[in-house]
């Protein structure tokens, strides 16, 4: 259970999907016009995401290498149908705030990204808590966002008046612009608080920032790297076998190709 | 002949101008306008005028010395910044849009991209967008002392009858510093006559933006129709003060005849096909956006590169 509870704090902290890793985007930034929507798109996913983790987990030995991908498609896009058929049913104003991310739920790089990086090579159980705190980070980053955009574009928070009367909403924070603006803000003062700690002197490796900074060599050193797992192996020993894979895949089918011809 | 000449690296000609004395052009040019706004909208505009450049300012100055960076306010570029913001505002916007704006114009735009020289987009019209999206009712209500009602280029775009002669001196609703346009290009003609601009972006500016509302303006060449066009909202002060800003427009001349050309387009499309009366400014950051992409397709050719075949 140990292994479980490590999961779940390196999907909320270590890893946080959104600001450190910097995946799913696309809802992070479409979905966040309000606290309640974040929660809500946060948890879906989750929920999303841990099963689909479970269930890759479990055939994970019975899907050929070469199909993993639609497989996980297949497997994803199930339980999304499920969670947007129960989202319509039982919590219609979130259904309808939602709008088109949910469908899009089964795009979403991080289930996507956790099936491949880690449910594929686990067993179940660390798979689960793996997804279910992949979720959570995920969720807790959406509803800071939507909170942060919720306040200062509307000055609510979860629908609660929290300003005064007099203050004007900045409007434009429940826009498309505002998410950028949040987002930024908060990945800036993440990464403040990771080179102030780094002056002190304290170990801050394993808190990674969405962005090496290092744009040339993005895939290399980038957020992208993160993917894998440290546990299978170091994470450049790992990259360096991703890298040779589809060469080797490639001679593998060419000479199939001859033998079938 | 001793010796091996040394070649430095350029540029080789180096402009008496500097940063500063560009900046403080600018200043001078504006002068006009911004005298223009406090006679006609009274001291109102002088308010919000202060208060926007002084924050401009502070920003900048705060922003340098927390970030422990040489202090640049000496260089007049957040002067120009807030002063460009402050003609763009209503008279009758409280004196706070004016610091929202200014604090969102040098720290966000202009500091977070690494200072002047680095931003992609016109602060003050940056900053005016962000105004114009956030506060929408306070920055179109041009209802002040002097005038009420709606800006000559509303009236123009319901099909309301506009006197020329008001619009060109000045006497109209509007932003501060937009209305007249004779103040404007007075300040206009001063920057030629020094240097610091050349008619480049703005004639191409202006003059595709005629053709366009000749072809699709519904009036044919219609003089007044297309004089009230050029004499009403930003179109003066954003073609000769902010398109022509140094950091935002292109470095090749072929490459400001095409960004001026875009922008003509880019405006008349807002300004007769969109909802708003006004569109010079989303034109004008629409083609700070694109002036990388412009500069990429029109950069000569390297002196020897190209010509016959050998």
């Amino acid at each position: 259970m140990n292994r479980a509870g490590e999961r779940l704090v390196n999907g909320i902290i270590k890893e946080n999907p959104t600001f450190v890793l910097t995946l799913g985007m696309c809802p992070t930034l479409a979905v966040t016009t309000s606290a309640i929507n974040g929660l809500g798109m946060g948890l879906t996913t989750m929920v999303v995401l841990a099963l689909s983790n479970v269930f890759i987990s479990l055939l994970r030995h019975v899907i050929p290498d070469k199909v993993r991908i639609p497989a996980f498609i297949v497997i994803i896009a199930s339980f999304v149908t499920v969670a947007q058929l129960l989202l319509q049913g039982f919590i219609p104003f979130l259904y309808d705030a939602l709008g088109i991310y949910i469908p899009l739920i089964v795009v979403n790089c991080i289930i996507l990204g956790r099936a491949e990086a880690y449910a594929y090579k686990n067993p179940v159980i660390p798979s689960l808590f793996d997804g279910i705190g992949m979720g959570l980070g995920f969720s807790v980053a959406l509803t800071c966002i939507g909170a942060v955009r919720e306040l200062l574009g509307a000055g609510e928070i979860f629908g609660v008046r929290v300003m005064p009367e007099s203050y004007v909403p900045v409007s434009i924070f429940i826009m498309a612009p505002g998410a950028f603006f949040v987002l930024a803000l908060l990945t800036a003062i993440q990464n403040k608080v990771k080179i102030s700690g780094e002056r002190r002197g304290r170990d801050m490796s394993r808190i990674q920032s969405g962005c090496s900074s290092d744009c040339l060599n993005c895939a290399d050193t980038g957020c992208a790297r993160r993917l894998y797992d440290d546990r299978a192996g170091s994470a450049p020993a790992a990259w360096a076998e991703q890298k040779t894979g589809p060469k080797e895949i490639a001679i593998e089918e060419i000479k199939e190709g001859k033998d079938n011809g | 002949m001793s010796g091996l000449m040394k070649v430095s690296s350029n540029p080789h000609i180096r402009s008496k101008m500097g940063t500063s004395s560009i900046m403080l052009s600018v200043v001078i040019a504006l002068l006009p306008a911004a005298g223009f706004g406090i006679y006609n909208f009274g001291a109102g505009a002088l308010i919000t005028i202060l208060v926007t450049v002084a924050s401009a300012v502070l920003t900048e100055y705060l922003f340098e010395k927390v970030c422990k960076k040489k202090i640049t306010i000496g260089d007049y570029s957040a002067v120009v910044t807030g002063l460009l913001l402050a003609l763009n505002l209503p008279v009758s916007a409280p004196w706070w849009i004016g610091v929202i704006g200014a604090v969102f114009a040098i720290l966000v735009v202009k500091m977070l991209f690494g200072g002047l020289g680095q931003n992609f987009m016109n602060p003050a019209l940056g900053a005016r967008c962000f105004l114009l999206i956030s506060f929408t009712s306070i920055m179109t209500n041009f209802d002040c002392d002097a005038y009420t009602g709606a800006t000559p280029l509303a009236d123009l775009k319901n099909g309301l009858d506009v006197n020329i002669l008001d619009m060109v001196i000045g006497r109209t609703a509007g932003t501060i510093g937009e209305t007249s346009m004779i103040a404007i290009v007075i300040g206009a003609c001063f920057l030629i006559l020094v240097g610091v601009i050349d008619l480049r972006i703005p004639g191409s500016y202006i003059v595709s933006f005629v053709i366009f509302l000749c072809l699709f303006g519904g009036h044919g060449l219609d003089w007044a129709y297309i004089s009230a066009h050029l004499a009403g909202g930003g179109l003066m002060l954003g073609a000769f003060f902010m398109a022509t800003d140094y950091v935002t427009r292109p470095v090749t001349k072929n490459g400001q005849i095409l960004f001026g050309v875009l922008l003509g387009i880019l405006t008349g499309i807002f300004r007769l096909f969109g909802p708003s009366a006004e569109g010079v400014s989303y034109a004008i950051i629409l083609g700070n956006l694109l002036v990388p992409l412009i500069e990429k397709i029109t950069l000569p050719k390297a002196f020897g590169k190209g010509g016959e075949k050998s």
